[in-house]
């Protein structure tokens, strides 16, 4: 069962970058690309949990800023020699609002 | 027996209607056409060829009286129906007839839409709808000035078709690209490049404010930067709405549109709807094909035959102005997505492709739509297009064919194209120079100089030697700028100046770029070559930006930031002292540190509190250090003649001088700079990007110093008499370096890769030239000098917070 929760207005986003939401369990990042998708994923990088709401958005990637690890936002998964994954969250935009799936973040909490 | 059918509206919707009527059942229905425009049926998208002379009214109507009357149709033009009884099975024509039907047709098409704007009702405010705006338009004079509002497709059609008849045009578009509902950027950038050679005149990310008017009639459009925009005449072309006032008062369901079901029926059995009036499953309709489509099955469904209305897949090609566009399918990025870009700058191209699960689901396409059917049939028949993936933006043509040509961006240039920037070289005379046997570069560098003093353009040279001489030049492999191009930064760079290249999508799209929004490598040194390059015309994209550039302060490896104010020249006080460690206690700051720039650097501060902590240091007189920045951190001094028994001039004083002219200025690499009062040096000069040492007979600037992963010795640039000359030696060079360095050199690469004398030529020996430099960084200055701290803490505080705060909800 999905449990969608309306977030933010998707202008609340900048193109290209990045805004994190606050959860009991730390922060998740939410991205916007420069087609205006959003992806949601956990805001820390599995190399040394750096922010990657605070990367630089190309694509559908984001580079990490301490050490630019490439991670996918489609699937979390850290490009080229690299290795890891970072948790995704589901994340769809309706009428202009970001909508989370909340059951998915409850979840979070409980993993 | 013959039933009674009223349509309402003789548009292109019902105009098909009428026609499969009677072609399959020409006794069924008596029908009554009402229409408000006083003409019948016309091709309505046929009117930018009207508009632009290419065709005459005549030659776009679809039915004539004769045919109407031939038909046996009543025709009631220029007539609005002012009522429909749903009960009785009535409509009330303007003038007080009352008819009966047994069905009834909406086809009120659409209004279009009005920006309330303060002025919108003024004379010269038009919409560009029907053969009366159509009409208005043609009437100007030429050399008469048009604003049109709006670079949606129509707009742009109407600019075009009145640029044509030699009207001056100016497009304002509340978007940062074109018609951005069809297009990218990069697709939309051409656009924009085709329209402006046209003479349009195209103003992206432009917000209209008001319409000004003299004794009631339009004057001019203000935008809310202040631009006044003077014209006879103002087109808004901002979209359309669906008409249902009619069907509002009648009862009829409406949402956006008038409701109907897949048999083209609306809430009331009797009466049906087709065009664009109506909402079907939520969408609304504004192309021709579903209009189409819908008048055949509304024909069906009056005939009692099966017949159910389908969406499709749509795909849009149009002909803006002689330019060919075509989109289809979803072209959002989105998970599982990728795309394949191709452009060939030569013949102005651009394609991508959206590929989901080795399917296409979207393309866009700009310049050559050749292959469109092509591609919108694999995005149809969802294709598997796994086996032909390496070759498939080329077209069918190409499947198992080339690969392309990472110099066409060179071969595309014109001939008089400026490759050599010292020398002043084109295209033209390398060319000329290769055709008289110059098949090297070093011939080339000896016969025409290009490429002879700073050497950055040596890259281009060699593509303009492979490009004229084929497979008999073979380049030496160069490092290009990042996996997104084959260019390096010098190319690029070149390419910027030479080929005024003002934004990133421009400079995307001319140098062949294989992506389509570029890198991690490639944006943050975009951004910066173009806001170098033409301050004034290109704005900075943060989003380009490295996060320390891009929110003003240092990223720490916690995720926290690091606070430095400015301190000119290295000097403080005990008012500032007080409101650094009031700041500190405020924020919890874990660690207080004296900086090697002679700066006080506060570590440890959360994201969402640095507007805050700004704030309050901006209170105190504080302004943003730039400890950051690629661009002028610090400069270093000693406390020279103040108070200093060897000093020999007022070094802390020319250090504040330096201090406050290149604050803010973003440079290739960061800057430091020192001045000492004499020559022990106090201020460790010699080991900066830029030192000077006071002598009692002047000032010794010396460049290109390195204490960081290298080690290197300051090199004399010039001996100043003055302090003002020092400051002139320092400002000219440190442009000089922002114009020609390649991003992240520091100047003592960049000094290494040109030369000191190459510098000193620019910067000491030639006068104009220093002078023209100094120009350019005030120019230059003027947009960036500036507290970004204060402004960020002004207009933008809300973006450092967090955009949702679930911590209450979250592990329910």
């Amino acid at each position: 069962m999905t449990d969608w929760i309306d977030i933010a207005d998707l202008n609340d986003v900048p193109k290209r970058g990045a805004r994190v939401v606050k959860t009991r369990e730390g922060c998740v990042a939410i991205f916007r690309t420069g087609a205006d998708e959003v992806f949601a994923l956990d805001n820390s990088c599995p190399h040394k949990q750096g922010p990657l709401a605070e990367g630089i958005v190309h694509g559908a990637s984001v580079t990490c800023p301490l050490h630019n690890w490439v991670i996918s936002l489609e699937t979390g998964l850290v490009q080229g020699e690299d290795e890891g994954q970072v948790a995704t969250y589901p994340a769809r935009v309706e009428g202009g609002r970001i909508l989370l799936d909340a059951t998915f973040l409850r979840a979070r909490a409980v993993a | 027996m013959t039933q009674h059918l009223i349509i309402i509206g003789a548009g292109m919707a019902t105009g098909r209607a009428i026609e499969h009527l009677l072609e399959t059942a020409p006794d069924a229905y008596k029908i009554t056409l009402f229409n408000a425009e006083p003409r019948g049926n016309y091709n309505r998208i046929m009117l930018s060829p009207v508009l632009a002379g290419d065709k005459t009214y005549d030659e776009i109507v679809t039915h004539t009286d004769d045919w109407y009357a031939a038909q046996g149709v009543t025709c009631r033009f220029g007539e609005k129906v002012a009522a429909i009884d749903r009960g009785a099975k009535t409509v009330t024509a303007e003038n007080g007839d009352v008819l009966s039907y047994d069905k009834l047709m909406f086809g009120t098409g659409s209004n279009p839409f009005i920006i309330p704007l303060p002025g919108h009702d003024l004379d010269g405010v038009i919409a560009y709808r029907d053969l009366e705006d159509t009409e208005q338009m043609m009437a100007l004079s030429e050399g008469s000035k048009v604003v049109v509002i709006g670079g949606g497709l129509l707009g742009l059609e109407a600019a075009a078709g009145m640029a044509a008849r030699g009207v001056d045009v100016t497009v304002v578009h509340i978007m940062g690209h074109l018609m951005e509902r069809q297009l990218d950027e990069a697709a939309g950038y051409l656009l924009r490049k085709a329209l402006v050679d046209k003479g349009i005149t195209v103003k992206c990310a432009a917000n209209s404010k008001e319409i000004l008017g003299d004794n009631g009639h339009v004057r001019a459009l203000l935008l809310d930067d202040g631009t006044e925009l003077p014209c006879d005449l103002l087109v808004m072309a901002v979209g359309i709405r669906p008409n249902v006032k009619l069907a509002q008062d009648a009862g009829l369901a409406v949402g956006k549109g008038i409701h109907v079901d897949d048999q083209m029926i609306t809430s009331d059995e009797n009466v049906l709807a087709v065009g664009e009036c109506v909402e079907h499953n939520g969408a609304l309709f504004g192309l021709v094909a579903p209009l189409y489509d819908q008048a055949k099955v509304a024909a069906q469904t009056l005939l009692g035959q099966e017949a159910q209305f389908v969406q499709k897949e749509i795909s849009t090609k149009l002909k803006v102005t002689g330019c060919d566009l075509f989109s289809a399918g979803d072209f959002a990025d989105g998970e599982g997505r990728e795309d394949i870009v191709f452009r060939d700058p030569t013949r102005g191209v651009y394609r991508r492709l959206v590929l989901e699960n080795n399917a296409v689901i979207g393309a866009v396409m700009y310049g050559d739509t050749a292959d469109s059917n092509w591609f919108f049939g694999l995005i149809k028949d969802k294709t598997d297009i796994a086996d032909m993936r390496e070759t498939l933006i080329f077209g069918p043509a190409y499947q198992g064919g080339s690969a392309v040509d990472p110099l066409s961006a060179v071969a595309a240039l014109p001939r008089d194209a400026e490759i050599c920037g010292c020398n002043g070289i084109s295209k033209g005379q390398i060319e000329d120079a290769i055709s008289e046997g110059a098949t090297d570069l070093g011939t080339v560098r000896a016969v025409t100089k290009a490429s002879g003093s700073c050497g950055t353009c040596t890259g281009l040279v060699e593509q303009v030697l492979a490009v004229t001489l084929g497979d008999d030049f073979v380049i030496p492999a160069a490092q290009p700028m990042c996996g997104c191009t084959d260019m390096t930064h010098e190319d690029v760079r070149r390419m910027i100046k030479s080929q005024e290249l003002k934004s990133m999508a421009a400079v995307m799209q001319e140098c062949g770029w294989k992506t389509s929004c570029g890198c991690h490598v490639c944006r943050p040194a975009l951004n910066f070559y173009l806001l170098a390059d033409w301050p004034l015309e290109y704005q900075d994209d943060p989003q380009s930006r490295f996060i320390n550039d891009r929110k003003h302060a240092n990223i720490q490896k916690d995720g926290t930031f690091s606070v430095v104010p400015r301190m000119w020249g290295g000097i403080t006080n005990a008012n500032e002292l007080r409101a650094i460690a009031d700041a500190a206690d405020k924020y919890n700051v874990p660690t207080v540190k004296v900086t090697g720039g002679q700066r006080i650097d506060l570590l440890g501060v959360k994201g969402e509190d640095l507007p805050a902590i700004w704030a309050d240091l901006n209170a105190a007189g504080m302004v943003s250090g730039h400890a950051y920045s690629k661009g002028l951190r610090t400069v270093k001094t000693c406390v020279g003649t103040d108070h200093c028994r060897f000093g020999t001039q007022d070094s802390t004083g020319l250090g504040i001088k330096l201090e406050k002219a290149l604050w803010g200025s973003w440079t290739p690499h960061k800057v430091k700079l020192a001045v000492s009062g004499c020559p022990r040096n106090c201020a460790e000069a010699t080991c900066k990007d830029v030192g000077v040492i006071c002598v009692d007979s002047g000032y010794e600037v010396s460049v290109g110093g390195a204490a960081g992963m290298d080690l290197k010795e300051t090199e004399a640039l010039a001996k100043a008499p003055t302090e003002q000359e020092a400051l002139d030696l320092t400002i000219a060079f440190v442009q000089l370096y922002r114009e020609n360095a390649k991003y992240l050199d520091r100047p003592y690469k960049f000094t290494a890769k040109v030369g000191l004398d190459w510098i000193k030529e620019r910067v000491v020996d030639d006068l104009d030239e220093r002078a023209a430099l100094i120009a350019r960084f005030e120019l230059s200055q003027s947009i960036y000098r500036k507290d970004p701290w204060a402004e960020h803490a002004a207009e933008k505080a809300e973006s450092y917070q967090p955009l949702a705060n679930l911590t209450l909800e979250a592990a329910e």
